[in-house]
């Protein structure tokens, strides 16, 4: 028996039996942190010290529930585990007081119930079949918000480092074909079969080869990597020990963004620990087999999660992308053959080892198999992190899981694949989610960001905010990317000033076909992304801004009119006080004007008007 | 040079001693830098941190006027440990034993404690440079201007033999000329000894050959070098001197010296571009023609001879130097006549065997190499790939010769002097923009000694040595050595070699510009 | 060496394993312009202005990083082809000064040579311009960044061929500019002045400064020459015009300095024309130099060298002859001294 198998059968043990106590878990992901959960547990130890009850505290990283942070778990020897949602200081003690002391469940700030032995409790939906969840599967986030990321013993007690144990008993190429058969894509956003690229890195020569795990994670709205990082650190660790040992690297490095200090943390302790116990290091589970990881922290640009950019960072280089070919996995860091994926993709390794590849192809569709975490964010009623089986639809994540557009708006479009996707418009919400389909309609996977939108959202404004983004973040050396985005945001804004000219929507068009077709890397090729696809479905919005100089959503500002309705307006005067520009005036009781030269079209007088009596067009 | 600067990009390891390329020699240096990026390893040994030495893989900073137990040294370790290449050695050269013998005694403890190198360090360097199968050994007036300079040389060329590093491709002993055309007028035989071609004024035959195509007797008595020339000078016995392009009261040691000479001779011609400090003590004073003023060749390090030519008219009323030293000969009774200097040169040609087969036609684009003998001669870019000069290789063991003076009580600090980057020997004063960078001497001295002295950077010290005395301002840096001022010979206003030692290697006569004793006092603030 | 044969604009062409497509296309007889490519640096594939198409491929590609493949299919001149690259030269001149007609780079400038040839003119977009202060606060350089493409040819060059890396690429997207560590300038860098960087700029965003405004590119005329200083024998070309040297420029068939040089030889020849030069024989007469003629000067030397050795013998004349002069120059002083003067007294700073 090796020293592992010794080593799990205490740890399940004494695991189980931890389960299985009185317990308050709070979680403490980066969003749980941001939402306050440092001051809520402090808030759960003195409570339970001053009440001296007999109950383990722990934390967790994000379940995934972001929407309802602070989340705080109670569960009861036997009983279902609960998690709360919304959990502040001031509504611990009732908290504590229901579920610990008097043994109830606190339902009305119940979020879902985890069962147990004992049948459920009444009123709270088991999380299988909640909102949030039904429609999920939870495989790569399946420790998340579930067991204690700092702890290997949690690790390893839900079946950790076995991947590791059983690869290294297996042949290398053995490895490479389960990952093959899994199906399994890059999950970074470009989607190349990863068993394919580790069978490029295998046979490349050379005998110091590398594995880099990409967790620069940088495209507005995504934080999946962070989320896996700071929730199953030792799961990404344990994916490019087993890439290493089938590619035959002994060197591991984790690119992370600087921005994740949880993250960072959290996996520099996972090394340590892993170290400690033999798992990490020279000659793993007397195998023979050596690895080593070390993180190197981001240089804080966006580019630098292009693979050959992020290589030159490493070597201490600025971080400008590489031409390719030659291809990482022939010449990569240092110029040797190197493995780079992206967190999920190898948090997806040690599932699919253990599990089998045939396993993992059960998930999801023909060509894009598996499950994929994505982030929703946007005008949605429930934010947060969600892990589909591929092949869902828009709409089944939008309505199901995110719980529809918040305050009941109109859906309008959603934004796949962060400023390198593209914004899909409501006739695309039946688009089963897969890399094909999702290129197809103009948008891209990415590594999982959506941002939904609705409908008083300015499609020209929103190409903007993208173009302005990738501007900013262009890397600079190619011509197209560099010269090209930045007169592709002069020409938006322009339009969104209302100084569009016809024109423009042909240079617009032009200008993104060039650079889609002549720029150096996937984020200059792909930059053009939210223009064209707002262009080609939302072309009239483009139109009404540069030929009747309106925004249709009511959102850019140089465009919009503000008038005062004279059959509505009573006269009171309130939003004469609400004018910063003393743009309105009028008699008492008799209905005011605004003066148009005047007005900054700030807005301010709208929500003041008791009677609606002021429009904004 | 034994090997090409071409080279320079096909070698694995530099050693570099007594050489400061990035700023002597800019061009070698830049090779040198950008074969490092590449993965080229590189040894310096110099006592001052040059830049190289800050890039170097090992560094040996030994002191001043010990490159022999250095390189005894490192050839003990070598053979100790049995890294020498005992083919080469066979083969190609002999007299290994009497080196042996020599090298035994000086084991990495004794080396350590004549040099300050620690142990580990030459023993590191020792193996990684006879290690290396393309290993260049690169050397420049850190090695020869020492009163020891000779010994200096050989003991280079021994340890590139041990090794088997000479007459290969990125292999070789390379001396990186100082001047543009110094191993030009070498060749041309501006040599007391030598006809051109190195051709001997004491052997009967080269000085038949040559007076039949003079058609005058010539002497056989090997003339006087320059020291030799200042002494005669000054004793009395050299009455008239002929001084072309050369600045001596600026450039050689012990100025004053140099001066006493001049002011001694009863006539001095000196031809010159600029009124030199050397033509404040002429009689006469003949204009030359700049290099862009007129045709010819130069010969640069590596024996390529290339073409200088006439950009623009002589300016004002100068003339070419070819030129007038005929215009003097031809009233001296002595004609010698041509039209151009592609005249002169297929003379030389003629005349000099290893440029018999070089023409300006052939040397129009790119210039040759010599040894180039015939017209289909493709030229050498790699000289004893098959035997040595001499047929084998002589190995010699050298002793140790301790520098001419050496800082004591009264003159604690060690000077040593070179060349700085913005400037050359002479002309570059004469910049606007050279001179207007660096317009004046910045000596080098170590933090400790400056506090000691109570000097900052920009402070303007007194320099004393036995024959003189200068003021210059002072950079304080740890890139020399504590006890030691480095300072460059550049300066008109700063002439640093009033206070340069008046020693001269016994064979080459090169003087020792490496090392002298000063005292260093703070000037009086003006 | 292994060949492989693709296609070019319908025109079958074997070129080594390994060669790119650019230069493939070139052996075919296409035309295509590059910017940022250099035969002797790395390749960037940066500038985009090469791209082809090549059957099969997702995207154009730009021809100068691209290994040529046996049976490949290239076009040079698709309308696709064309339209990126007038595009491309749309971009670079709508952030560049209008100023080819003050510009000393003008006659001897790619971007211009290419906007000429696609007839591309400047304000296509209409956007913003980068106006960044001319950087004139060096003797030697002189650099204006509104013109700078960022081929990045210069950093490599720095890199590259003199092993010193002094500028790179800073800041980002469209604020990215070339510049040395901290922005600081040139006169303040680690940089040694070599001029690499001017010689291989293909715009007038460096230029030597003291060349500046004395002459455009086509009424110069360039005489190779051999660097006066050093012995490692740099070759450049003097720049004359109306009979006096502006300055130099490197040449890239100069054997072992191609197109590097040092501070000295790119910027030091000025000394030619330094009004300190001596410009006629002067002779001392009590004590002081008085200007004479050639003859006088000739006659006296010779007279006064004649006597001394009729008076003293031939040994107590010596010469220093020079290491700064030619070859031709120290044979004849050499042959003047031993067939002449009848000594050997002749030596030279050989040591030094």
């Amino acid at each position: 028996m090796s020293t592992l198998q010794q080593m799990r059968s205490g740890i399940e043990e004494s695991y189980k039996e931890k389960q299985n106590r009185a317990r308050i878990v709070v979680g403490l992901g980066t969003c749980g942190i941001a939402a306050g959960g440092n001051k809520v547990m402090e808030a759960i130890k003195s409570e339970v010290a001053t009440k001296g009850l007999d109950v383990d505290i722990d934390f967790t990283s994000c379940i995934g529930m972001c929407f309802a942070e602070p989340v705080v778990e109670i569960s009861l020897p036997g009983q279902s585990s609960v998690i709360y949602g919304g959990v502040f200081p001031d509504s611990v003690a009732k908290l504590i007081d229901g579920h610990l002391v008097a043994k109830t469940p606190v339902t009305e700030m119940a979020q879902i119930q985890i069962p147990r032995d004992a049948s459920p409790y009444e009123g709270i939906p088991v999380m299988d079949k909640s909102g949030y969840y039904a429609k999920q599967v939870r495989s790569v986030t399946s420790r998340l918000g579930r067991t204690n990321p700092e702890s290997i013993e949690d690790y390893i007690a839900t079946g950790g480092y076995a991947a590791i144990e059983k690869a290294i008993s297996m042949e290398r190429l053995d490895i490479v074909n389960e990952v093959k058969k899994s199906g399994l894509r890059g999950r970074g956003g470009g989607g190349f079969p990863t068993g394919t690229k580790w069978q490029f890195v295998h046979d490349a020569a050379g005998s110091k080869k590398y594995i880099v795990c990409n967790a620069d994670e940088g495209d507005p709205g995504a934080f999946m990597d962070r989320s896996v990082l700071e929730g199953d650190p030792h799961a990404v660790l344990e994916g490019m020990m087993v890439a290493g040992y089938a590619i035959g690297a002994d060197e591991g490095i984790i690119y992370c963004r600087a921005e994740y200090p949880l993250a960072i943390k959290r996996l520099n302790l996972a090394i340590e620990k892993a170290e400690e116990l033999g798992l990490m290091g020279d000659n793993i589970l007397g195998s023979g087999f050596n690895f080593k990881i070390r993180i190197k922290a981001g240089a804080g640009a966006f580019v630098c999660g292009e693979e050959t950019a992020l290589l030159n960072s490493i070597e201490g280089k600025r971080g400008m992308p590489r031409v390719r070919p030659p291809f990482p996995a022939h010449k990569g860091l240092w110029q040797k053959p190197t493995c780079l994926n992206n967190v999920e993709t190898f948090a997806n390794i040690p599932f699919i080892i253990r599990n089998g590849g045939d396993w993992y192809a059960a998930m999801g569709t023909e060509k894009s198999k598996g499950s994929k975490v994505f982030c929703l964010t946007g005008k949605i009623n429930q934010t947060g992190l969600c892990e589909v089986p591929m092949g869902i639809t828009m709409g089944e994540i939008l309505n199901d899981i995110a719980g529809g557009v918040l305050g009941g708006k109109k859906f309008k479009a959603v934004q796949s694949g962060g400023p390198s996707g593209g914004c899909l418009p409501t006739d695309k919400l039946d688009l089963p989610i897969d890399y094909d389909s999702l290129i197809s309609a103009g948008a891209m996977m990415g590594s999982g960001g959506l941002v939904f939108m609705d409908e008083d959202t300015c499609m020209v404004d929103v190409a903007k905010f993208f173009l302005n983004f990738t501007q900013l973040e262009s890397c600079g050396k190619c011509t197209p990317c560099r010269e090209g985005t930045k007169r592709l945001l002069e020409i938006l804004e322009r339009i969104c000033v209302g100084a569009g000219v016809p024109e423009d929507i042909d240079t617009l068009e032009r200008l993104a076909k060039v650079i889609k077709s002549s720029a150096l890397c996937a984020l200059g090729q792909t930059a053009p992304n939210p223009v064209m696809t707002t262009l080609r479905y939302f072309r009239d919005e483009y139109e009404a801004h540069i030929i009747d100089k309106k925004c249709p959503a009511g959102l850019c500002a140089e465009l919009l009119t503000f008038t005062i309705l004279k059959d509505k307006c009573v006269g009171c005067g309130v939003c004469i006080k609400a004018c910063p520009a003393e743009a309105i005036s009028g008699e008492k009781k008799a209905a005011h004007v605004i003066d148009a030269a005047k007005c900054i079209k700030c807005g301010a007088c709208v929500p003041k008007c008791k009677f609606d009596a002021i429009a904004k067009a | 040079m034994t090997n090409s600067f071409a080279d320079y990009l096909n070698t694995d390891l530099f050693f570099v001693i007594g050489s400061n390329p990035t700023e002597a020699h800019p061009m070698a240096g830049a090779k040198i830098m950008s074969s490092l990026l590449n993965g080229t390893k590189l040894i310096v040994a110099d006592p001052r941190r040059i830049e190289l030495a800050e890039k170097a893989d090992i560094w040996l900073q030994h002191r001043p006027g010990t490159d022999i137990p250095l390189l005894n040294g490192l050839m003990h370790i070598i053979i100790k440990e049995g890294l020498h290449d005992k083919k080469f050695i066979e083969e190609r050269t002999e007299g290994f034993e009497d080196l042996k013998a020599t090298v035994e005694t000086y084991t990495p403890k004794r080396v350590s404690e004549m040099t300050g190198v620690p142990e580990k360090l030459l023993y590191d360097a020792a193996r990684l440079y006879a290690t290396t199968a393309k290993a260049m050994l690169c050397y420049t007036l850190g090695i020869t201007e020492h009163i020891c300079g000779v010994d200096n040389v050989m003991s280079t060329a021994n340890i590139a033999m041990l090794t088997g590093h000479l007459g290969k491709e990125g292999c070789g002993v390379n001396p990186q000329r100082g001047q543009n055309n110094v191993q030009g007028a070498c060749d041309m035989g501006a040599l007391p000894g030598d006809y051109p071609g190195y051709q001997k004024v004491a052997n009967a035959e080269a000085q038949a050959k040559f007076e039949k195509a003079w058609g005058v007797k010539l002497s056989g008595k090997p003339g006087l070098t320059i020291p030799d020339m200042m002494d005669a000078a000054v004793e009395g016995t050299l009455k008239a001197m002929f001084v072309l392009g050369e600045d001596p009261v600026l450039t050689d040691p012990d100025a004053n010296h140099i001066k006493k000479a001049f002011n001694k001779m009863d006539f001095v011609v000196v031809q010159e571009l600029f009124m030199s400090e050397t033509a404040k003590l002429a009689d006469v004073i003949l204009p030359g023609a700049s290099f862009a003023e007129k045709d010819g060749t130069f010969t640069s390090s590596e024996r390529r001879v290339q073409r200088v030519r006439k950009a623009i008219e002589p300016i004002g009323d100068t003339r070419p130097d070819w030129w007038i030293i005929c215009e003097i000969s031809k009233r001296m009774g002595y004609p010698m006549e041509y039209a151009h200097p592609e005249q002169i040169f297929n003379e030389i040609a003629s005349l000099t065997p290893s440029y018999g087969g070089i023409n300006y036609e052939r040397i129009e684009y790119t210039g040759l190499q010599w040894p180039c003998p015939t017209a289909d001669h493709p030229g050498t870019p790699v000289l004893h790939t098959k035997s040595f000069a001499r047929g084998k290789g002589l190995f010699k063991g050298i002793e140790h010769t301790p520098p001419a003076e050496m800082p004591d009580e009264e003159y604690p600090y060690l000077l040593s002097t070179g060349r700085i980057l913005y400037h050359y020997n002479v002309t570059t004063r004469y910049s606007s923009a050279l001179d207007a960078h660096r317009p004046e001497e910045m000596a080098m001295i170590h933090p400790a000694d400056a506090a000691t002295l109570g000097v900052c950077t920009g402070d303007t010290v007194q320099v004393t040595s036995r024959r003189g005395s200068v003021q210059t301002k002072v950079n304080v840096t740890d890139k020399v050595l504590t006890g030691m001022i480095w300072m460059s010979f550049h300066y008109k206003e700063t002439p640093t070699n009033e206070l340069t030692v008046n020693a001269f290697d016994p064979v080459s006569k090169t003087g020792e510009y490496k090392v002298a004793a000063v005292r260093i006092e703070k000037a009086a603030q003006v | 060496m292994p060949t492989v044969t693709l296609t070019v604009d319908g025109k079958q062409v074997s070129v080594p394993k390994g060669t790119t497509v650019l230069e493939a296309a070139w052996k075919a007889g296409a035309f295509v312009p590059t910017l940022c490519h250099d035969p002797e640096l790395t390749k960037p594939g940066a500038c985009r202005i090469c791209v082809v198409e090549v059957k099969g491929a997702r995207n154009l590609v730009a021809s100068c990083v691209t290994d040529a493949v046996e049976g490949m299919v290239v076009e040079t001149a698709t309308p696709a082809v064309v339209e990126a690259r007038k595009t491309i030269l749309e971009l670079l001149l709508d952030n560049h000064p209008e100023d080819c007609l003050t510009c000393h780079q003008a006659g001897d400038c790619k971007l211009q040579d290419y906007a000429y040839f696609y007839n591309v003119k400047p304000g296509a977009f209409g956007g913003e311009a980068h106006k960044y202060d001319l950087e004139d606060d060096n003797l030697f350089i002189v650099r204006n960044m509104n013109k700078c493409i960022l081929c990045g040819k210069c950093l490599r060059a720095c890199e590259e061929k003199q092993g010193r890396a002094v500028i790179d690429f800073a800041y980002r997207g469209f604020k990215t500019k070339v510049t040395t560590a901290m922005d600081k300038p040139l006169a303040d860098s680690v940089c040694v002045s070599c001029g690499s960087c001017v010689a291989i700029c293909p715009t007038g965003a460096l230029t030597e400064k003291a060349m500046l405004g004395k002459a455009r590119k086509w009424e110069i005329e360039k005489v190779r020459t051999t660097c006066p200083f050093c012995g490692v024998g740099c070759n450049f070309d003097l720049n004359v015009h109306q009979g006096k040297v502006l300055g130099v420029t490197s040449n890239a068939a100069s054997p072992t300095n191609g197109r590097d040089m040092c501070v000295k030889g790119r910027f030091g020849v000025d000394y030619v024309h330094n009004p300190n030069r001596l410009t006629t024989p002067l002779i001392k007469k009590n004590g002081q130099f008085v200007e004479s003629s050639w003859e006088e000067a000739l006659d006296l030397v010779a007279s006064k060298l004649g006597e001394i050795k009729g008076k003293y013998g031939s040994d107590s004349i010596a010469a220093l002859s020079s290491a700064r002069c030619t070859n031709e120059d120290n044979f004849v002083m050499q042959k003047f001294m031993r067939a002449g003067i009848g000594t050997n007294n002749v030596d030279h700073c050989a040591r030094t």
